[in-house]
Protein backbone atom coordinates (compact mmCIF):
# COMPACT_ATOMS: atom_id res chain seq x y z
CA UNK A 1 0.00 0.00 0.00
CA UNK A 2 1.47 3.49 -0.54
CA UNK A 3 0.26 6.43 1.77
CA UNK A 4 -0.31 10.06 0.52
CA UNK A 5 0.07 12.27 3.58
CA UNK A 6 -2.41 15.37 1.55
CA UNK A 7 -2.53 18.61 2.68
CA UNK A 8 -6.03 20.53 2.52
CA UNK A 9 -7.52 23.68 3.30
CA UNK A 10 -11.22 22.67 4.72
CA UNK A 11 -11.42 19.52 2.60
CA UNK A 12 -9.99 21.37 -0.24
CA UNK A 13 -6.74 19.65 -1.12
CA UNK A 14 -4.15 21.82 -1.87
CA UNK A 15 -2.58 21.68 -5.54
CA UNK A 16 0.60 19.96 -4.80
CA UNK A 17 -1.33 17.43 -2.80
CA UNK A 18 -3.00 16.78 -6.17
CA UNK A 19 0.50 16.25 -7.75
CA UNK A 20 1.21 13.58 -5.07
CA UNK A 21 -1.40 11.84 -5.39
CA UNK A 22 -0.86 11.92 -9.46
CA UNK A 23 2.32 10.72 -8.83
CA UNK A 24 1.31 7.90 -6.22
CA UNK A 25 -1.61 6.44 -8.40
CA UNK A 26 1.29 5.98 -10.82
CA UNK A 27 3.15 4.04 -8.25
CA UNK A 28 0.79 2.45 -7.04
CA UNK A 29 -0.22 0.33 -10.51
CA UNK A 30 3.64 -0.01 -10.91
CA UNK A 31 3.58 -1.76 -7.82
CA UNK A 32 0.50 -3.39 -8.23
CA UNK A 33 -0.80 -2.13 -4.47
CA UNK A 34 -3.74 -0.16 -3.28
CA UNK A 35 -3.43 3.89 -2.75
CA UNK A 36 -4.74 5.31 0.86
CA UNK A 37 -4.58 8.75 1.89
CA UNK A 38 -4.45 10.47 5.11
CA UNK A 39 -5.47 14.19 6.57
CA UNK A 40 -5.04 15.81 9.65
CA UNK A 41 -7.06 19.16 10.31
CA UNK A 42 -10.69 20.34 10.37
CA UNK A 43 -13.17 19.06 7.52
CA UNK A 44 -10.36 16.32 6.34
CA UNK A 45 -13.08 14.14 5.90
CA UNK A 46 -14.16 15.94 3.20
CA UNK A 47 -11.46 15.55 1.06
CA UNK A 48 -12.70 12.06 -0.27
CA UNK A 49 -14.58 13.45 -2.74
CA UNK A 50 -11.85 14.93 -4.47
CA UNK A 51 -9.92 11.66 -3.79
CA UNK A 52 -12.11 9.59 -5.64
CA UNK A 53 -10.58 11.05 -8.65
CA UNK A 54 -7.01 10.44 -7.64
CA UNK A 55 -7.33 6.22 -7.77
CA UNK A 56 -7.96 6.40 -3.67
CA UNK A 57 -9.22 3.62 -1.51
CA UNK A 58 -9.18 4.77 1.28
CA UNK A 59 -9.26 7.90 3.18
CA UNK A 60 -7.33 8.19 6.71
CA UNK A 61 -8.83 11.23 8.89
CA UNK A 62 -6.91 11.79 12.19
CA UNK A 63 -9.48 12.31 14.95
CA UNK A 64 -8.18 14.58 17.52
CA UNK A 65 -9.69 18.12 18.15
CA UNK A 66 -5.84 19.31 19.07
CA UNK A 67 -5.01 18.76 15.41
CA UNK A 68 -6.96 21.62 14.35
CA UNK A 69 -3.81 24.13 15.08
CA UNK A 70 -0.60 23.33 12.99
CA UNK A 71 1.61 21.20 15.19
CA UNK A 72 4.27 19.40 13.26
CA UNK A 73 5.54 16.76 15.62
CA UNK A 74 2.14 15.93 16.56
CA UNK A 75 0.93 15.64 13.41
CA UNK A 76 4.29 13.63 12.60
CA UNK A 77 3.24 11.47 15.51
CA UNK A 78 -0.23 11.57 13.96
CA UNK A 79 1.30 9.79 10.80
CA UNK A 80 3.72 7.53 12.18
CA UNK A 81 1.24 6.04 14.11
CA UNK A 82 -1.04 5.10 11.10
CA UNK A 83 1.72 4.01 9.34
CA UNK A 84 2.69 1.56 11.77
CA UNK A 85 -0.53 0.37 12.06
CA UNK A 86 -1.68 0.14 8.33
CA UNK A 87 2.21 -0.64 6.94
CA UNK A 88 2.37 1.12 3.58
CA UNK A 89 5.85 0.68 1.43
CA UNK A 90 5.59 4.30 0.98
CA UNK A 91 4.97 7.22 2.68
CA UNK A 92 4.81 10.31 -0.11
CA UNK A 93 3.85 13.99 0.81
CA UNK A 94 4.61 17.14 -0.88
CA UNK A 95 7.39 19.63 -0.37
CA UNK A 96 5.73 22.18 0.79
CA UNK A 97 7.04 24.19 3.90
CA UNK A 98 4.27 22.20 6.39
CA UNK A 99 4.71 19.05 4.08
CA UNK A 100 8.70 18.92 4.07
CA UNK A 101 8.03 19.74 7.84
CA UNK A 102 5.64 16.84 8.89
CA UNK A 103 7.91 14.74 6.58
CA UNK A 104 11.45 15.34 8.01
CA UNK A 105 9.56 14.63 11.36
CA UNK A 106 7.99 11.51 10.36
CA UNK A 107 12.11 10.46 8.96
CA UNK A 108 13.41 11.36 12.25
CA UNK A 109 10.44 9.51 14.15
CA UNK A 110 10.60 6.22 12.39
CA UNK A 111 14.67 6.64 11.98
CA UNK A 112 14.00 6.25 8.60
CA UNK A 113 15.69 8.32 5.71
CA UNK A 114 13.58 10.76 3.76
CA UNK A 115 14.23 11.63 0.33
CA UNK A 116 13.43 15.64 -0.12
CA UNK A 117 11.85 17.42 -3.23
CA UNK A 118 11.75 14.17 -5.70
CA UNK A 119 11.04 14.55 -9.57
CA UNK A 120 10.53 10.91 -10.86
CA UNK A 121 10.66 7.90 -8.74
CA UNK A 122 11.45 4.44 -9.72
CA UNK A 123 10.18 1.89 -7.32
CA UNK A 124 12.25 -1.17 -7.91
CA UNK A 125 15.21 -3.13 -6.17
CA UNK A 126 17.35 -0.55 -5.76
CA UNK A 127 14.73 1.93 -5.00
CA UNK A 128 15.68 5.11 -7.37
CA UNK A 129 14.81 8.38 -6.63
CA UNK A 130 15.69 11.95 -8.93
CA UNK A 131 15.87 14.47 -6.61
CA UNK A 132 16.58 18.61 -6.49
CA UNK A 133 19.44 20.17 -5.54
CA UNK A 134 20.23 23.48 -5.50
CA UNK A 135 17.10 24.84 -6.01
CA UNK A 136 16.02 22.39 -8.69
CA UNK A 137 19.24 23.75 -10.95
CA UNK A 138 20.98 20.45 -10.37
CA UNK A 139 19.65 16.79 -10.07
CA UNK A 140 20.06 13.77 -8.51
CA UNK A 141 19.85 10.58 -9.12
CA UNK A 142 19.77 8.17 -5.57
CA UNK A 143 18.89 4.71 -4.13
CA UNK A 144 16.54 5.07 -1.11
CA UNK A 145 16.61 2.54 1.44
CA UNK A 146 13.88 1.54 4.89
CA UNK A 147 11.51 -0.93 4.99
CA UNK A 148 9.02 2.50 4.35
CA UNK A 149 10.64 4.44 1.94
CA UNK A 150 9.14 8.49 2.69
CA UNK A 151 9.04 11.01 0.41
CA UNK A 152 8.70 14.62 -0.96
CA UNK A 153 7.36 15.43 -4.28
CA UNK A 154 9.20 18.57 -5.55
CA UNK A 155 6.28 21.58 -6.15
CA UNK A 156 5.60 21.37 -10.12
CA UNK A 157 7.21 18.20 -11.15
CA UNK A 158 4.10 17.09 -13.03
CA UNK A 159 0.99 18.16 -13.74
CA UNK A 160 -2.13 17.08 -11.45
CA UNK A 161 -4.09 14.43 -13.48
CA UNK A 162 -7.54 13.42 -12.10
CA UNK A 163 -8.62 9.81 -13.36
CA UNK A 164 -11.58 9.95 -15.43
CA UNK A 165 -12.90 6.59 -13.70
CA UNK A 166 -14.05 7.32 -9.58
CA UNK A 167 -13.48 4.70 -6.65
CA UNK A 168 -15.02 4.42 -3.84
CA UNK A 169 -13.20 6.18 -0.99
CA UNK A 170 -13.92 4.58 2.36
CA UNK A 171 -13.07 7.24 5.04
CA UNK A 172 -11.54 6.08 7.94
CA UNK A 173 -10.76 7.82 11.30
CA UNK A 174 -8.14 7.13 13.78
CA UNK A 175 -7.32 8.55 16.91
CA UNK A 176 -3.56 8.88 17.21
CA UNK A 177 -2.32 8.78 20.90
CA UNK A 178 -1.05 11.77 21.42
CA UNK A 179 0.92 13.52 24.55
CA UNK A 180 1.48 17.48 25.55
CA UNK A 181 4.99 17.29 24.54
CA UNK A 182 3.80 16.80 21.23
CA UNK A 183 2.39 20.40 21.50
CA UNK A 184 5.27 21.80 22.51
CA UNK A 185 5.58 23.81 19.13
CA UNK A 186 2.13 24.75 17.84
CA UNK A 187 1.92 27.32 14.92
CA UNK A 188 -0.65 30.27 15.28
CA UNK A 189 -1.33 31.80 12.31
CA UNK A 190 -1.19 35.99 12.32
CA UNK A 191 -3.83 37.62 10.14
CA UNK A 192 -2.31 40.94 8.93
CA UNK A 193 -3.97 44.01 7.28
CA UNK A 194 -4.49 43.92 3.70
CA UNK A 195 -1.79 46.55 2.50
CA UNK A 196 -3.31 46.81 -1.16
CA UNK A 197 0.02 45.93 -2.48
CA UNK A 198 0.38 43.54 -5.42
CA UNK A 199 2.16 41.10 -3.81
CA UNK A 200 5.40 39.56 -5.69
CA UNK A 201 4.46 35.70 -6.04
CA UNK A 202 0.92 36.97 -7.56
CA UNK A 203 2.80 40.07 -10.05
CA UNK A 204 1.55 40.02 -13.78
CA UNK A 205 4.83 41.99 -14.38
CA UNK A 206 7.77 41.97 -12.37
CA UNK A 207 10.49 44.26 -12.20
CA UNK A 208 13.79 43.20 -11.03
CA UNK A 209 16.82 45.14 -10.21
CA UNK A 210 20.53 43.74 -9.74
CA UNK A 211 23.82 45.68 -9.24
CA UNK A 212 23.55 46.97 -12.29
CA UNK A 213 20.91 49.70 -11.07
CA UNK A 214 23.57 51.70 -9.59
CA UNK A 215 22.26 52.14 -6.21
CA UNK A 216 18.88 52.96 -4.06
CA UNK A 217 17.66 55.57 -5.36
CA UNK A 218 17.94 53.75 -8.69
CA UNK A 219 15.03 51.95 -8.32
CA UNK A 220 12.91 55.09 -8.82
CA UNK A 221 12.92 54.24 -12.22
CA UNK A 222 11.74 50.45 -11.80
CA UNK A 223 9.36 51.51 -9.27
CA UNK A 224 7.94 53.80 -12.07
CA UNK A 225 7.62 51.08 -14.98
CA UNK A 226 6.08 48.81 -12.43
CA UNK A 227 3.68 51.20 -11.52
CA UNK A 228 2.47 52.29 -15.03
CA UNK A 229 2.29 48.62 -15.40
CA UNK A 230 0.39 47.64 -12.34
CA UNK A 231 3.25 45.25 -11.42
CA UNK A 232 5.43 44.34 -8.68
CA UNK A 233 9.27 45.33 -7.92
CA UNK A 234 11.51 42.84 -7.41
CA UNK A 235 15.73 42.37 -6.58
CA UNK A 236 18.43 40.19 -6.75
CA UNK A 237 20.42 38.66 -3.80
CA UNK A 238 23.15 41.24 -4.37
CA UNK A 239 21.01 43.75 -4.07
CA UNK A 240 19.54 42.80 -0.67
CA UNK A 241 22.97 42.30 0.78
CA UNK A 242 23.66 45.79 -0.40
CA UNK A 243 20.94 47.26 1.79
CA UNK A 244 19.19 49.17 -1.54
CA UNK A 245 15.92 46.64 -0.71
CA UNK A 246 14.06 44.59 1.46
CA UNK A 247 14.75 40.87 1.67
CA UNK A 248 10.76 40.84 0.93
CA UNK A 249 11.61 41.83 -2.10
CA UNK A 250 14.66 39.20 -3.26
CA UNK A 251 13.81 36.48 -6.34
CA UNK A 252 15.24 33.65 -6.38
CA UNK A 253 16.25 30.37 -4.45
CA UNK A 254 16.01 31.95 -1.12
CA UNK A 255 13.99 34.22 -1.43
CA UNK A 256 9.99 34.60 -3.55
CA UNK A 257 9.47 32.63 -6.61
CA UNK A 258 7.70 34.45 -9.11
CA UNK A 259 5.39 33.50 -12.18
CA UNK A 260 4.69 36.22 -13.65
CA UNK A 261 3.30 36.83 -17.54
CA UNK A 262 6.93 39.02 -17.97
CA UNK A 263 9.89 39.32 -15.84
CA UNK A 264 11.78 42.57 -16.67
CA UNK A 265 15.36 41.77 -15.35
CA UNK A 266 17.22 45.11 -14.92
CA UNK A 267 21.20 44.93 -14.45
CA UNK A 268 20.71 41.18 -13.27
CA UNK A 269 23.38 39.01 -13.95
CA UNK A 270 21.34 35.56 -13.90
CA UNK A 271 23.33 33.09 -11.31
CA UNK A 272 21.88 30.33 -10.58
CA UNK A 273 20.03 31.06 -7.74
CA UNK A 274 18.36 34.09 -9.21
CA UNK A 275 16.91 32.07 -12.12
CA UNK A 276 15.56 29.39 -10.10
CA UNK A 277 13.03 32.09 -8.36
CA UNK A 278 12.22 33.35 -12.29
CA UNK A 279 11.98 30.00 -13.88
CA UNK A 280 8.18 30.06 -14.06
CA UNK A 281 7.81 33.21 -15.76
CA UNK A 282 6.84 32.77 -19.27
CA UNK A 283 8.59 35.52 -20.55
CA UNK A 284 11.27 37.38 -19.92
CA UNK A 285 13.11 40.85 -21.23
CA UNK A 286 16.82 41.06 -19.90
CA UNK A 287 18.00 45.06 -19.93
CA UNK A 288 22.06 44.69 -19.25
CA UNK A 289 25.12 45.95 -20.52
CA UNK A 290 26.71 42.76 -21.22
CA UNK A 291 25.31 40.42 -23.40
CA UNK A 292 27.00 37.76 -22.50
CA UNK A 293 25.17 37.31 -19.24
CA UNK A 294 24.08 34.48 -17.99
CA UNK A 295 21.21 36.10 -18.08
CA UNK A 296 20.70 37.46 -21.73
CA UNK A 297 21.38 33.47 -22.56
CA UNK A 298 18.14 32.38 -20.68
CA UNK A 299 16.05 35.58 -21.82
CA UNK A 300 13.57 35.74 -24.66
CA UNK A 301 13.82 39.22 -25.19
CA UNK A 302 16.83 41.86 -24.25
CA UNK A 303 18.03 45.27 -24.47
CA UNK A 304 21.58 46.12 -24.10
CA UNK A 305 22.97 48.75 -22.05
CA UNK A 306 22.78 50.75 -19.38
CA UNK A 307 19.18 50.18 -16.84
CA UNK A 308 18.44 53.97 -16.75
CA UNK A 309 19.12 54.63 -19.60
CA UNK A 310 16.98 51.93 -21.19
CA UNK A 311 14.12 52.72 -18.39
CA UNK A 312 14.44 56.04 -19.35
CA UNK A 313 13.25 55.48 -22.74
CA UNK A 314 10.69 53.26 -22.16
CA UNK A 315 9.16 55.03 -19.48
CA UNK A 316 8.76 57.93 -21.48
CA UNK A 317 7.16 55.89 -24.54
CA UNK A 318 4.83 53.89 -22.24
CA UNK A 319 3.74 57.50 -20.69
CA UNK A 320 3.67 58.39 -24.54
CA UNK A 321 1.62 55.94 -25.36
CA UNK A 322 -1.00 56.06 -22.09
CA UNK A 323 -1.51 59.86 -22.91
CA UNK A 324 -2.04 59.17 -26.53
CA UNK A 325 -4.87 56.54 -25.73
CA UNK A 326 -8.31 56.94 -24.48
CA UNK A 327 -8.90 55.60 -21.19
CA UNK A 328 -10.27 51.53 -22.02
CA UNK A 329 -13.60 52.25 -20.18
CA UNK A 330 -14.60 55.07 -21.56
CA UNK A 331 -13.51 53.74 -25.42
CA UNK A 332 -15.77 50.39 -24.81
CA UNK A 333 -18.57 53.11 -23.62
CA UNK A 334 -18.12 54.81 -26.66
CA UNK A 335 -18.46 51.31 -29.00
CA UNK A 336 -21.63 50.22 -26.75
CA UNK A 337 -23.06 53.88 -27.70
CA UNK A 338 -22.13 53.44 -31.63
CA UNK A 339 -23.99 50.05 -31.26
CA UNK A 340 -27.18 52.08 -30.26
CA UNK A 341 -26.94 54.75 -33.10
CA UNK B 1 19.92 35.81 30.20
CA UNK B 2 23.16 34.45 29.16
CA UNK B 3 22.84 32.50 26.50
CA UNK B 4 24.61 29.48 25.01
CA UNK B 5 24.40 28.75 21.37
CA UNK B 6 25.50 26.57 18.69
CA UNK B 7 25.49 27.28 14.84
CA UNK B 8 25.73 24.71 12.66
CA UNK B 9 26.77 25.57 8.81
CA UNK B 10 28.05 23.84 5.67
CA UNK B 11 30.68 24.17 3.20
CA UNK B 12 29.30 25.10 -0.27
CA UNK B 13 30.57 25.80 -3.60
CA UNK B 14 30.37 29.74 -4.28
CA UNK B 15 28.09 28.84 -7.89
CA UNK B 16 27.41 31.80 -10.64
CA UNK B 17 25.70 31.83 -13.72
CA UNK B 18 26.37 27.96 -14.60
CA UNK B 19 26.92 24.56 -13.05
CA UNK B 20 29.72 22.23 -14.59
CA UNK B 21 29.88 18.82 -12.90
CA UNK B 22 32.89 16.54 -13.17
CA UNK B 23 33.79 14.16 -15.53
CA UNK B 24 32.63 11.04 -12.97
CA UNK B 25 29.61 13.23 -12.31
CA UNK B 26 30.00 12.14 -8.81
CA UNK B 27 30.48 16.52 -7.74
CA UNK B 28 30.37 20.17 -9.08
CA UNK B 29 32.98 21.44 -10.83
CA UNK B 30 34.95 23.52 -8.23
CA UNK B 31 37.95 23.94 -9.93
CA UNK B 32 37.33 28.06 -10.86
CA UNK B 33 34.99 28.42 -8.01
CA UNK B 34 35.24 29.59 -4.67
CA UNK B 35 33.28 28.17 -1.37
CA UNK B 36 30.64 29.96 0.51
CA UNK B 37 28.52 28.51 3.30
CA UNK B 38 24.78 28.45 2.72
CA UNK B 39 22.44 31.82 2.38
CA UNK B 40 20.31 30.94 5.20
CA UNK B 41 23.30 29.79 7.08
CA UNK B 42 24.80 32.92 7.11
CA UNK B 43 21.70 34.55 8.42
CA UNK B 44 22.04 31.90 11.51
CA UNK B 45 25.26 33.33 11.64
CA UNK B 46 24.60 36.43 12.05
CA UNK B 47 21.20 35.76 14.71
CA UNK B 48 23.79 33.78 16.77
CA UNK B 49 26.43 37.09 17.47
CA UNK B 50 23.36 39.46 17.57
CA UNK B 51 21.93 36.94 20.62
CA UNK B 52 25.13 37.02 22.62
CA UNK B 53 25.31 40.68 21.56
CA UNK B 54 22.07 41.39 23.59
CA UNK B 55 22.02 38.61 26.58
CA UNK B 56 25.51 37.58 26.75
CA UNK B 57 26.71 34.24 26.82
CA UNK B 58 28.93 31.78 23.89
CA UNK B 59 28.19 30.85 20.99
CA UNK B 60 30.16 28.26 19.02
CA UNK B 61 30.20 27.30 15.10
CA UNK B 62 30.30 23.91 13.84
CA UNK B 63 30.33 22.37 10.16
CA UNK B 64 30.79 18.56 8.85
CA UNK B 65 33.18 19.43 6.13
CA UNK B 66 36.58 18.23 4.99
CA UNK B 67 39.89 20.02 6.37
CA UNK B 68 39.31 23.17 4.00
CA UNK B 69 35.85 23.62 5.65
CA UNK B 70 37.90 25.36 7.85
CA UNK B 71 37.53 28.54 6.14
CA UNK B 72 33.88 28.68 6.29
CA UNK B 73 34.53 28.51 10.61
CA UNK B 74 36.90 31.15 10.25
CA UNK B 75 34.68 33.25 8.40
CA UNK B 76 31.62 32.85 11.56
CA UNK B 77 34.25 34.28 13.62
CA UNK B 78 35.30 36.69 11.78
CA UNK B 79 31.78 37.64 12.25
CA UNK B 80 32.09 37.44 16.23
CA UNK B 81 31.48 33.85 16.91
CA UNK B 82 33.33 32.82 19.42
CA UNK B 83 34.43 28.70 19.74
CA UNK B 84 34.68 26.81 16.20
CA UNK B 85 33.90 22.67 15.94
CA UNK B 86 35.35 20.72 12.75
CA UNK B 87 33.57 17.32 12.54
CA UNK B 88 36.03 15.89 10.18
CA UNK B 89 35.28 14.04 6.81
CA UNK B 90 37.15 12.43 4.72
CA UNK B 91 35.73 14.85 1.76
CA UNK B 92 32.83 12.09 0.72
CA UNK B 93 29.37 12.73 1.43
CA UNK B 94 27.56 12.42 4.29
CA UNK B 95 23.44 12.23 3.81
CA UNK B 96 20.84 13.73 6.16
CA UNK B 97 20.83 10.54 8.54
CA UNK B 98 24.59 10.57 9.12
CA UNK B 99 25.23 14.48 9.37
CA UNK B 100 22.28 14.72 12.29
CA UNK B 101 23.75 11.76 14.09
CA UNK B 102 27.42 13.52 14.00
CA UNK B 103 26.04 16.57 15.44
CA UNK B 104 24.47 15.13 17.68
CA UNK B 105 26.95 12.76 19.18
CA UNK B 106 29.15 16.37 19.45
CA UNK B 107 26.58 18.09 21.03
CA UNK B 108 26.49 15.37 23.43
CA UNK B 109 29.83 15.19 23.77
CA UNK B 110 30.22 18.89 24.93
CA UNK B 111 27.30 18.37 27.19
CA UNK B 112 30.15 15.71 29.35
CA UNK B 113 32.44 18.28 29.05
CA UNK B 114 30.03 20.75 30.55
CA UNK B 115 28.74 22.72 28.20
CA UNK B 116 24.93 22.72 26.95
CA UNK B 117 23.36 25.02 24.80
CA UNK B 118 20.24 27.16 24.80
CA UNK B 119 19.85 27.03 21.16
CA UNK B 120 21.05 24.86 18.36
CA UNK B 121 20.33 26.88 14.73
CA UNK B 122 20.38 25.58 11.25
CA UNK B 123 19.72 26.50 8.18
CA UNK B 124 15.90 26.13 6.80
CA UNK B 125 17.80 23.91 3.89
CA UNK B 126 21.55 23.54 2.75
CA UNK B 127 22.04 24.87 -0.95
CA UNK B 128 23.96 21.95 -2.33
CA UNK B 129 22.04 18.50 -1.46
CA UNK B 130 18.68 20.51 0.51
CA UNK B 131 17.70 17.90 2.29
CA UNK B 132 15.12 20.03 4.18
CA UNK B 133 15.73 17.72 7.54
CA UNK B 134 18.87 17.78 9.18
CA UNK B 135 17.37 19.92 12.46
CA UNK B 136 14.54 18.21 12.51
CA UNK B 137 16.45 15.32 13.58
CA UNK B 138 18.89 16.71 15.05
CA UNK B 139 16.29 18.34 17.48
CA UNK B 140 14.54 14.89 17.54
CA UNK B 141 17.18 12.80 18.57
CA UNK B 142 17.81 15.46 21.95
CA UNK B 143 13.93 15.71 22.45
CA UNK B 144 14.27 19.19 21.87
CA UNK B 145 11.35 21.37 20.44
CA UNK B 146 11.80 22.26 16.81
CA UNK B 147 10.69 25.24 14.61
CA UNK B 148 11.65 25.34 10.87
CA UNK B 149 12.06 28.31 8.69
CA UNK B 150 11.04 31.37 10.89
CA UNK B 151 11.90 34.51 9.63
CA UNK B 152 11.90 36.65 13.11
CA UNK B 153 13.48 35.62 16.84
CA UNK B 154 13.24 37.08 20.19
CA UNK B 155 14.37 35.31 22.95
CA UNK B 156 13.03 36.21 26.68
CA UNK B 157 11.94 34.20 29.94
CA UNK B 158 13.46 31.20 28.89
CA UNK B 159 11.28 31.45 25.67
CA UNK B 160 12.15 31.93 22.29
CA UNK B 161 9.31 33.60 20.25
CA UNK B 162 9.40 32.94 16.77
CA UNK B 163 7.31 33.86 13.85
CA UNK B 164 8.22 32.62 10.12
CA UNK B 165 6.27 33.44 6.62
CA UNK B 166 3.39 31.20 5.12
CA UNK B 167 1.63 31.78 1.35
CA UNK B 168 -1.31 33.55 3.48
CA UNK B 169 0.77 35.87 6.12
CA UNK B 170 2.28 35.05 9.36
CA UNK B 171 2.41 32.11 12.19
CA UNK B 172 4.17 32.73 15.05
CA UNK B 173 4.76 30.13 17.86
CA UNK B 174 6.73 30.02 21.35
CA UNK B 175 9.25 27.37 22.06
CA UNK B 176 10.50 26.98 25.83
CA UNK B 177 14.39 26.28 25.28
CA UNK B 178 16.54 24.62 25.22
CA UNK B 179 15.60 24.46 21.49
CA UNK B 180 16.46 23.65 17.80
CA UNK B 181 15.49 26.43 14.71
CA UNK B 182 16.01 26.63 11.75
CA UNK B 183 16.27 29.72 10.13
CA UNK B 184 15.58 31.40 6.68
CA UNK B 185 17.20 34.17 5.27
CA UNK B 186 15.77 37.59 5.25
CA UNK B 187 15.32 36.72 9.55
CA UNK B 188 18.11 39.79 9.74
CA UNK B 189 20.50 41.35 7.12
CA UNK B 190 24.22 39.91 7.64
CA UNK B 191 26.92 42.17 8.57
CA UNK B 192 30.47 42.13 6.64
CA UNK B 193 33.46 40.92 8.59
CA UNK B 194 35.96 43.60 9.87
CA UNK B 195 39.47 43.46 9.28
CA UNK B 196 40.66 43.35 12.83
CA UNK B 197 37.78 40.37 13.23
CA UNK B 198 39.48 38.51 10.59
CA UNK B 199 42.56 39.44 11.41
CA UNK B 200 41.37 38.00 15.12
CA UNK B 201 39.98 35.09 14.16
CA UNK B 202 43.09 33.89 11.90
CA UNK B 203 44.44 33.42 15.25
CA UNK B 204 41.60 31.19 17.00
CA UNK B 205 42.05 27.23 17.58
CA UNK B 206 39.94 25.42 16.29
CA UNK B 207 38.40 21.75 17.93
CA UNK B 208 38.46 18.68 15.87
CA UNK B 209 36.39 16.02 15.79
CA UNK B 210 36.35 12.73 14.06
CA UNK B 211 32.82 11.29 13.84
CA UNK B 212 32.72 7.87 12.10
CA UNK B 213 30.85 7.55 8.49
CA UNK B 214 27.37 5.64 8.62
CA UNK B 215 25.34 4.98 5.83
CA UNK B 216 22.19 7.05 6.34
CA UNK B 217 20.40 5.03 3.71
CA UNK B 218 19.96 8.11 1.39
CA UNK B 219 22.84 7.14 -1.26
CA UNK B 220 23.59 9.64 -4.02
CA UNK B 221 24.76 7.53 -7.13
CA UNK B 222 25.14 10.48 -9.98
CA UNK B 223 24.57 14.31 -10.01
CA UNK B 224 23.36 15.43 -13.35
CA UNK B 225 21.90 18.57 -15.17
CA UNK B 226 18.49 19.60 -15.87
CA UNK B 227 18.34 18.94 -20.51
CA UNK B 228 18.69 22.32 -22.05
CA UNK B 229 16.20 23.71 -24.01
CA UNK B 230 16.93 24.93 -27.24
CA UNK B 231 16.60 28.68 -27.04
CA UNK B 232 16.91 31.85 -28.63
CA UNK B 233 16.84 35.51 -27.43
CA UNK B 234 15.73 38.35 -29.19
CA UNK B 235 17.43 41.81 -28.90
CA UNK B 236 15.11 44.61 -29.44
CA UNK B 237 17.93 47.29 -29.28
CA UNK B 238 20.52 49.39 -27.25
CA UNK B 239 20.45 52.06 -24.92
CA UNK B 240 17.66 54.41 -25.55
CA UNK B 241 17.14 53.29 -29.04
CA UNK B 242 14.56 50.58 -27.72
CA UNK B 243 11.68 52.51 -26.67
CA UNK B 244 9.58 51.25 -29.25
CA UNK B 245 10.34 47.90 -29.39
CA UNK B 246 9.94 47.27 -25.71
CA UNK B 247 6.60 49.52 -25.86
CA UNK B 248 5.18 46.48 -28.38
CA UNK B 249 6.20 43.82 -26.80
CA UNK B 250 4.08 44.97 -23.45
CA UNK B 251 1.22 45.56 -25.78
CA UNK B 252 1.86 41.94 -27.22
CA UNK B 253 1.68 40.66 -24.23
CA UNK B 254 -1.71 42.66 -23.50
CA UNK B 255 -0.08 44.43 -20.29
CA UNK B 256 -0.56 47.87 -22.12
Amino acid sequence: MILAFIEHINGAPTALSLEVLTIATRLAREMGVPLEAAAIGPRGGTAAGILSSYGVGALHVADDPRLAEYAPSAWAHAITQLAERVNPRIVIGTASDRGGEVMAHVGARMKLPLAANCIEVAPGDPFAVTRQRWGGSLFEEAHLKGGVKLLTLAPHALTAEASPSRTEVAIRPFAPALDDKDFRVRLVPQVEADTGRISLAQARVVVGGGRGVGSAEGFASLEELAGLLGGAVGCSRAVTSLGWRPHADQVGQTGTRIAPDLYIACGISGAIQHMVGCRAAKNILAINTDAAAPIVEQADYAVIGDVQKVLSAVNAQVRRVRAGQPDPALAAESRIQDRKT
Amino acid sequence: MPMNVLVCVKRVPATAGHIALSADGQEIDTRYLGFTVSPHEECAVEEAVRLIEKHGGSSTVLTLGPEAAVDQLRDAMALGIERAVLLETDGREWDPVATAAAIVESIETDRAAGRSYDLVMFGNESADSAGYQVGVRVADALDLPCATGIKALETRDGKAMVRRQTEAGWETADLALPAVLTVKEGINLPRYPSLPGRLKAKKKEIERRKPRWQDGGLEKIRLKLPAQVEHTVEILGKNGDAGAQVVELFQRLRLL
